[in-house]
């Protein structure tokens, strides 16, 4: 059989994100706020 | 075990009618094979990272914005898109991080692409094309024998059998053939470098 010189992947079965990114994305999505305005849809993210 | 009770469908639509947490639901319950299937293909955690947060933020907007089409499952379609922006990432790097050099010894500090790009390989041909020209200038004999020689790759033993001169003969032709397109090349100010 042929060698491999390539390193194997490190197996982590407990791969995760970081919390501060999930929080991030939940900070987000509550800033991001959707106008609705004459058929037209403006996001708007509140500060 | 109650975010296990509710399907992904009404916690989107859920999500979709303004319930922030439903969102909340839905990462914690995907995430882990989310960011496992970015780590899968990238192996780089920060990269990972970065794909994972782009992934969410194409999925809230998409959500937001009413645009998500519910006929599909939830975590295929938020796979996809990562498996998208993935695609982008090497398509913006132009390369796949097959190996992981930790060591000091990188493999491709020694390895490098040694075809020619197509300006040079344009290059190229116009100069052997230029070549060519100019050895079909040169006197009969001293063309033959350089054809021989550099084209067809004969010794000159061969080329003396096949055209019936002495191998010194041969040579002088060879010699005169060098001498008179090095002449030539001088006059005309020709460059045959790339």
């Amino acid at each position: 059989m042929a060698k491999l010189y390539s390193k194997c992947p490190q197996k982590n079965d407990n791969l995760n994100p970081k919390d501060e990114t999930v929080d991030l994305l939940l900070n987000y999505s509550k800033a991001l706020s959707i106008l609705r305005w004459n058929d037209r849809k403006f996001e708007l993210i509140l500060n | 075990m109650k975010d296990e009770l509710i399907a992904d469908a009404v916690l989107v639509s859920n999500y979709v009618k303004g319930d922030e947490g439903a969102l909340s639901i839905l990462i914690t319950r995907h995430k882990q094979k989310i960011y496992s299937f970015i780590y899968s293909k990238v192996y780089d955690r920060d990269l990972t990272e970065d794909i994972f947060q782009d992934t969410f933020i194409k999925v809230i907007r998409t959500l937001k914005l009413g645009k998500y089409n519910e006929e599909g499952k939830f975590l295929p379609w938020v796979m996809r898109i990562s498996h998208n922006l993935i695609i982008d990432h090497f398509r913006k790097s132009k390369r796949m991080p097959k190996f992981d050099n930790a060591g000091e010894f990188s493999i491709f500090s020694v390895l490098s692409d040694s075809s020619l790009d197509a300006e040079k390989g344009m290059i190229k041909e116009q100069i052997e094309s230029d070549l060519r020209r100019l050895i079909e200038e040169l006197p009969e004999d001293q063309k033959n024998v350089l054809v021989m020689r550099m084209y067809n790759d004969m010794s000159f033993k061969e080329i003396s059998d096949k055209t019936g001169v002495s191998i010194n003969t041969a040579l002088g032709r060879m010699r005169y053939a060098l001498i008179n397109l090095r002449k030539v090349i001088e006059e005309k100010s020709i460059i045959l470098t790339n």
